[in-house]
């Protein structure tokens, strides 16, 4: 008779895989990973949850969506289109909407969660260049976090256009205008895009939808495998004080605190969302109606994270570069193209800005600086984030004209002018408060108290060393 | 019969017997002791393993919450799927596991701070033997430059085939379909193709209508249909001509971005509201009716097209002609025509 070992539900399943991929080093060491503490770096968390959400989520839609814009009888349950004439595309998603038990509460959980998402990386974003977690050696990961911030942007602006309802129509037509405006290639490209001028040819749904839910998705989920990898392989940053040095990280070890703690944020964030998605209306396209050509409506607003490009294409003055009758360079480019090719630009060379103008030195940082330690860092982004939402603000100057006394133009004219002064406003006065701040060494970091001292000869007290952060 | 049950009660017993019996289990090794001996890194600097009673309890009522909420969500989808009582149940599920486990994470399992040291991530000699490694490959190689020119060479050019298929996706702009459906006497229709006349335009509506018989969904068919007074008209003789009775089309597509100009500014108080206004509302281009689509406000570079219009024998609105200046967003590097 054979003796069993007792048996084990930890160990069996782990020897099982180790004698056949050597893998209880790999997992040791996983569960024994630590990561350092603080409340700001959950924020990229929020975004890989947000995405994990928007997959799973918009695999249920993609299985429920007709990419093709053939004209159809509208024969559903919503009464105000009965017998209406739409796009099969429009067609499917009111069926999803009204006729799809737990269809629209997926529809806006997806819509939901692509709005967090983009905030979540904004904010991580913001996060990673103030407080110099890009500097070396961390430049290649900050590369992979602004193209994924990009892709996102993208990202939202097919997947709420796929819809074909009255206000993505309107953001297409623009969309097209911009490719077309590119100079020497645009017209080109956006026919290729299109399959033909605007509208565009049948193609053109499938195409979209392609990108939408595989081209895009997947270059995100390879670049977040990336991203994470690097952050392995490095460690995370994290902030001075106490024990926390240059040389070893600290902080809770993957298990079982932090996990517990992360898998309970992905199902918070899960939840809120879809509570949000069952319980806060979002785009309520059988509203918008079906879209034609002809039609546009007043009041019409992009989701948030597009509304600087919007904005910006409000405030550019109506300039074009022509000579004679050629026109070299139409006006959507500027603001459509050129000012997010900008904007982008100074996020992607964030890392190499900071060694030329505000840091300087290229020695590894494990450590973090607060805000206010780098006045000069901490003012440029400040003025850069001043640029980007005076601009969005006046993506929504036709809603804000129906609120105050102030005409249209007016306001335009006002935020012309904020957008080039308020950025140096804002940069004199952040650099003044954060060198105020660090002059009065107030609000010490969480868990430092005080200098360490050493006990002299003579009896009396002095400093070791400073350890006070820069 | 009884030699089968007895065969039967035979191999019962050779199978019971097979079973492992319970014995009694080895005394465990202390969790304490465990972590001693394990001596991996990272190094604890703290580790507090209290138990918390109270918190224990909560995370299990919160869990068997959140399977009642689950279950709700079920029934609902089942009996009354409605998009509120779903969101609720589902959401309320999930947010109850997830404050469980955020809880048991900071409550309920042991709180441990630990210390590990960065790794040093760069070695001098790995790069000296990858530079050599990969050199060795040109060892006793001769023509080199040759090689090299001509597997770049390759390399680009079969880069280059494999894209010219993308050109596959879409006409090119030569190939665009230049003309618009605007001919002299085409009629005029609205939306249900009825043909419009001239006394149907009221002074303070903006009209949309469509070239009779043709595809409404291109750029270049819609159109905008205004009663203005002639004698207002600040345009050259022939553009006014082409607005019988003060009754004027302009292309319904913005200059700017191709989105329907389809907002009109109308004062009824001349003393106190700007000038009449075909206005986009995408991005606020203001065209002035009166002076042939010139651009007012707004990031617009080029007028609204004028379709010349004319009243048939039938008192019906016809076109002219077609528009006077290009329909649609400017495309870049191409020529356009002016005002």
């Amino acid at each position: 008779m054979r003796l069993l070992p007792h048996p084990d539900p930890i160990r069996d399943p782990v020897r099982f895989v180790d004698r056949r991929l050597g893998a209880a080093g790999l997992l040791r060491s996983t569960l024994r990973y630590v990561f350092p503490d603080h409340w700001s770096f959950m924020l990229g968390e929020l975004a890989l949850y947000s995405f994990v959400m928007l997959v799973a989520t918009g695999i249920f839609l993609s299985l429920n969506y007709v990419p093709s814009d053939e004209t159809v009888t509208y024969a559903g349950s919503y009464a105000p289109l009965a017998g209406r004439q739409v796009g099969a595309q429009y067609d499917s998603v009111l069926r999803l909407v009204f006729d799809v038990p737990a269809g629209n509460l997926i529809r806006q959980t997806h819509h939901w969660a692509a709005n967090v998402f983009v905030v979540a990386i904004a904010l991580h974003l913001a996060r990673i260049c103030l407080t110099g977690a890009f500097r070396k050696p961390r430049e290649l990961n900050h590369v992979v976090g602004v193209t994924m911030l990009a892709l996102a942007l993208v990202e939202g602006f097919l997947g709420y256009s796929l819809v074909d309802d009255l206000l993505s129509g309107m953001g297409l037509a623009i969309a097209y205008s911009v490719a077309a405006s590119v100079p020497l290639v645009g017209d080109d490209a956006a026919f290729l895009l299109w399959g033909g001028e605007y509208p565009g040819s049948s193609a053109f749904w499938p195409r979209m939808e392609i990108v939408h839910v595989l081209l895009i998705p997947a270059a995100i989920a390879v670049l977040l495998s990336v991203h994470l990898l690097q952050v392995v392989r490095q460690h995370h940053t994290q902030f001075p004080g106490g024990p926390r040095s240059e040389r070893a990280v600290v902080g809770t070890p993957m298990w079982a605190g932090y996990a517990l703690r992360s898998i309970g944020l992905f199902l918070i964030v899960a939840g809120l969302l879809l509570l949000l998605g069952g319980l806060v209306q979002i785009n309520p396209v059988w509203l918008w109606g079906p879209y034609e050509t002809a039609l546009s409506t007043n009041g019409a607003q992009p989701d948030w994270y597009l509304g600087w490009l919007i904005g910006a294409l409000r405030l550019m003055p109506g300039w074009e570069l022509t000579i004679g009758d050629d026109t070299l360079v139409p006006n959507p480019f500027w603001g459509g193209a050129l000012y997010p090719l900008v904007v982008f630009a100074i996020l992607y060379l964030w890392p190499w800005l900071d060694k030329l103008l505000w840091s300087g030195g290229g020695r590894r940082h494990e450590l973090l600086d607060r805000p206010r330690d780098n006045p000069r860092r901490t003012a440029a982004f400040a003025a850069l984030a001043t640029w980007v939402f005076t601009i969005l603000l006046a993506g929504s100057v036709d809603r804000l004209a129906f609120r105050t006394t102030i005409s249209y133009e007016g306001q335009i004219w006002a935020l012309r002018i904020g957008a080039i002064v308020a950025p140096v406003v804002v940069y004199l006065v952040t650099r003044r408060i954060c060198e105020e701040l660090r002059r009065r060494g107030d609000h010490p970091l969480r868990g430092w108290s005080g200098t360490v001292v050493e006990r002299t000869p003579e009896g009396g007290h002095a400093p070791v060393r400073d350890e006070q952060p820069r | 019969m009884r030699a089968l049950q007895v065969a039967l009660a035979w191999i019962g017993l050779r199978l019971l017997r097979r079973l492992p019996r319970r014995r009694p289990r080895p005394p465990r090794e202390p969790v304490e002791a465990q972590r001693r001996r394990r001596a991996q890194p990272p190094e604890a600097l703290s580790f507090e393993a209290e138990p918390h009673r109270g918190s224990e309890l909560l995370v299990a009522a919160l869990l068997l919450a959140a399977a009642l909420a689950a279950a709700a969500f079920v029934v609902f989808y089942v009996v009354w799927p409605d998009t509120q009582l779903l969101g609720l149940c589902l959401g309320g599920a999930v947010l109850l596991a997830g404050v469980a486990c955020a809880l048991a994470g900071k409550r309920v399992v042991p709180q441990e701070t630990a210390a590990e040291p960065y790794e040093e991530l760069h070695d001098e000699r790995a790069v000296d033997d990858v530079g050599a490694i990969v050199r060795e490959a040109g060892e006793g190689v001769s023509r080199r430059r040759l090689l090299a020119g001509a597997a770049g060479l390759a390399g680009t050019t079969i880069g280059v085939a494999a894209a010219v298929p993308l050109a596959s996706l879409g006409p090119g702009v030569d190939d665009r379909v230049a003309g618009t459906p605007w001919r002299r006497g085409r009629r005029v229709v609205d939306g249900d193709g009825r043909p419009l006349r001239p006394e149907q335009i009221e002074p303070g509506s903006a009209v949309l209508a469509y070239p009779e018989g043709a595809d409404r969904d291109t750029l270049e068919a819609p159109v905008t249909l205004l009663r203005l007074d002639p004698d207002t008209l600040d345009m050259p003789a022939a553009r006014r001509a082409a607005a019988p009775g003060g009754v004027i089309a302009y292309s319904r597509i913005c200059t700017h971005a191709a989105c329907a100009v389809s907002m009109y500014r109308h004062p009824l108080s001349p003393a106190t509201a700007p000038d009449d206004a075909l206005v986009c509302p995408c991005h606020f281009s203001t065209f002035d009716p009166r002076r042939g689509g010139k651009v007012v406000f707004g990031p617009a570079g080029r007028p609204l097209p004028q379709l010349p219009l004319q009243v048939n024998g039938d008192g019906e609105l016809v076109a002219a002609g077609g528009f006077i200046g290009a329909v649609g967003p400017t495309y870049g590097g191409s020529r356009e025509q002016g005002s």
